[in-house]
């Protein structure tokens, strides 16, 4: 009797569980859905003629994009240490890499101020060489990777521990120096976890407002400008951008998941 | 000497290799036999390079590798499972050590060479996860061979593949290390050992037990664990004669004794094997009696040992009188009996006595080399 009930298709705890879930993903769907329900499309073009919302979100997307890619240059090395090697501190040094995930985003723009800002060592360096951290395209950069680089190392570090030892030490036997194992064997048989870190710490770099808004009001991103337009114009007027910004973060955010399935497909 | 191993020893907790000493010579046909869990692969990833050992030297062409990097040692490495790289075709994965110092026509000429060799010139644009146990196999063998190393190291490298494959790969393995490769192989299979091996060193509980030519190993073990571990103390080299008949019975020739064989193989060099289980001893007075045996020697007692539960009973053929073949050559020749303590009693079996052993051509185990 009771494997037949457990066989049964509608199970009642499973139904109740689905129930459960659905609460989740409308409390997900509804707000996005009810945000472009209200929008028109008029007003959506003539907010996509805006040239201040043209320019926020092109700064918003290049700059997260290199935050990204400058950061990945010693993050992916760097996870790959984590994986591998055993050494004093590591523990420590981990918990260290979550930091920023924890603490208040404002309290991360706070913290980079203190080592950036024009009376600061770094800060000088700057401005000896002609440019500024703060209020600066590079000041958003680094307040963008700050808050988003723990999502890259985590993933890279988890790719990297699944890639076999054997396979590294099967080519390390073959003659290759281990410059050349970690670029032909590591790296590729990892970059399914290295390239979903990528896009999560662009996502996640793209979609920070605390710590950018600390160090950079202006030159203003996304973010920015629609908490700016809702504080002086009301929702009328920053729902538009928040519209526009939104779908042009989905489309990115699809074509590259559609992107990296089409590669593992390849694969095999 | 090629590679010499001197006093290796390593310790896991609750497993270890102890003070391990041999030497290979360069063409070599090196098989490390034992059963597993007796540091035989851990062995091999020392000589690699894979693991530290913690005390002890390697040297290979005279020179210390000890502590000498993985990829600098010139030894390869072909693991028991796959180490194809997934994301590569079979063509790059052959052309992997090859990479530098090589131009690009050099590299797909000598790739083609190889996949020709091993068999898998078919296979090259395929992604190297397609493969079958046998292929990958062969395409390892390849990947390393490219790498010229000068000791290849097999670790199990036939025992996981299905019996369609195991010919083709043994013999592929005696082609290489007729081309003057030499080879360390490590197996648990005491067949793979007698049909491919030159050498042997049998390991037992983290140590060499006994070293030697295959023959020396096979038909003086020097102790009761490896004579029960190869499980064969009826072991003799010589040649299996062409068949004049239609059926499976053959005549396989040593120096001095001819055994009636009952085998499909054609006529070869090789090895035949009897359990010494499948041996039973008869008085002289029997010898009228019919029996399906067809190899039936008169010989005399030279030992009785006791051995596991039964009694060991080593007759030595009384070349003279059995089928001679060639007197002037004419060497003791012994053959082991395992029987039981009642049989010997009943038989009033004592050493000296003269007996006739008999075993059928059916217990007869033909390896050719």
């Amino acid at each position: 009797m009771k494997a037949a009930t457990s066989n049964r298709k509608y199970e009642p705890l499973s139904l109740l569980f689905a129930a459960l879930g659905g609460v989740v993903l409308l409390f997900i769907i509804a707000p996005l859905i009810s945000m472009f329900l209200n929008c028109s499309l008029p007003e959506l073009a003539e907010t996509a003629k805006d040239q201040e919302v043209r320019n926020s979100i092109w700064l918003t997307l290049w700059t997260s994009m290199a935050a990204t890619a400058l950061f990945a240059i010693a993050a992916i090395p760097f996870s790959y240490l984590l994986a591998r090697k055993d050494f004093p501190l590591k523990g420590l040094i981990s918990g260290i890499i979550d930091v920023p995930i924890v603490i208040p985003h404002p309290v991360a723009g706070i913290a980079l101020l203190c080592v950036v800002s024009r009376g600061t060592f770094l800060g000088q360096m700057a401005d000896k060489m002609g440019f500024s951290f703060v209020g600066s395209s590079v000041g958003i950069m680094l307040a963008m990777a700050f808050v988003s680089i723990p999502f890259l190392v985590n993933s890279a570090r988890d790719g990297f521990a699944a890639v076999p030892v054997r396979l590294e030490k099967a080519a390390l036997s073959l003659g290759a120096s281990p410059l050349r194992v970690f670029f032909t064997i590591s790296v590729p048989l990892a970059s399914r976890s290295i390239v979903s870190g990528l896009i999560l710490m662009w996502a996640r770099g793209m979609s920070e407002f605390g710590a950018v808004l600390i160090i950079a009001y202006h030159p203003m991103i996304t973010p920015v400008l629609i908490h700016e337009r809702l504080g002086a114009f009301g929702l009328k007027y920053a729902r538009p951008v928040a519209v526009l910004f939104v779908s042009i973060c989905l489309i990115f955010f699809i074509i590259l998941r559609l992107l990296v399935r089409g590669k593992d497909a390849a694969h095999r | 000497m090629l590679l010499t191993v001197r006093n290796i020893s390593k310790a896991f907790s609750g497993f270890e290799i102890k003070d391990v000493s041999f030497d290979v010579q360069q063409g070599w046909y090196f098989v490390l036999l034992g059963a597993s869990g007796v540091g035989k692969s851990l062995l091999l990833e020392i000589i690699a390079g894979l693991t530290r050992p913690d005390a002890g030297q390697i040297s290979l062409n005279g020179k210390d590798i000890t502590n000498e990097k993985i990829q600098k040692r010139k030894i390869g490495m072909v693991f028991q499972n796959n180490t194809l790289f997934p994301h590569m075709t079979v063509y790059d994965n052959i052309a992997y050590p090859l990479r530098s110092g090589y131009t690009k026509s050099q590299i797909s000429k000598r790739v083609a060479q190889l996949a020709e060799d091993f068999g898998v010139t078919d296979l090259l644009n395929r992604k190297s996860q397609m493969l079958s146990g046998g292929e990958s196999q062969r395409v390892s063998l390849a990947r390393t061979v490219a790498s010229k190393p000068d000791c290849l190291l097999l670790d199990e490298p036939i025992c996981s593949l299905d019996a369609t494959s195991r010919p083709q790969i043994r013999s592929l393995l005696r082609r290489i290390n007729a081309n003057g490769q030499t080879i360390i192989h490590v197996t648990h299979d005491y067949t793979e050992a007698v049909s491919l091996g030159t050498h042997i060193a049998v390991m037992e509980r983290g140590i060499i037990a006994q070293a030697g030519k295959v023959e020396d190993i096979f038909q003086h073990p020097k102790s009761e664990f490896i004579a029960r571990f190869i499980g064969i103390r009826n072991f003799f080299k010589g040649h299996l004669e062409k068949s004049h008949h239609q059926s499976g019975l053959k005549q396989f020739r040593t120096s001095s004794l001819d055994f009636s064989v009952l085998t499909d193989r054609l006529a070869s060099n090789g090895f035949v094997c009897i359990r010494s289980e499948d041996v039973t001893i008869r008085n002289l007075d029997s010898m009228a009696k019919p029996t399906s045996a067809r190899n039936n020697f008169e010989g005399t007692i030279v030992d009785i040992v006791r051995a596991g539960p039964g009694i060991e009973v080593i007759v030595d053929i009384d070349t003279d009188k059995s089928k001679l073949i060639n007197k002037a050559n004419s060497t003791p020749l012994e053959v082991a009996a395992l029987i039981s303590n009642e049989s010997v009693k009943t038989l009033n079996l004592h050493c000296g006595k003269k007996v006739i052993v008999s075993f059928k051509a059916s217990a007869v185990k033909y390896v050719e080399e």
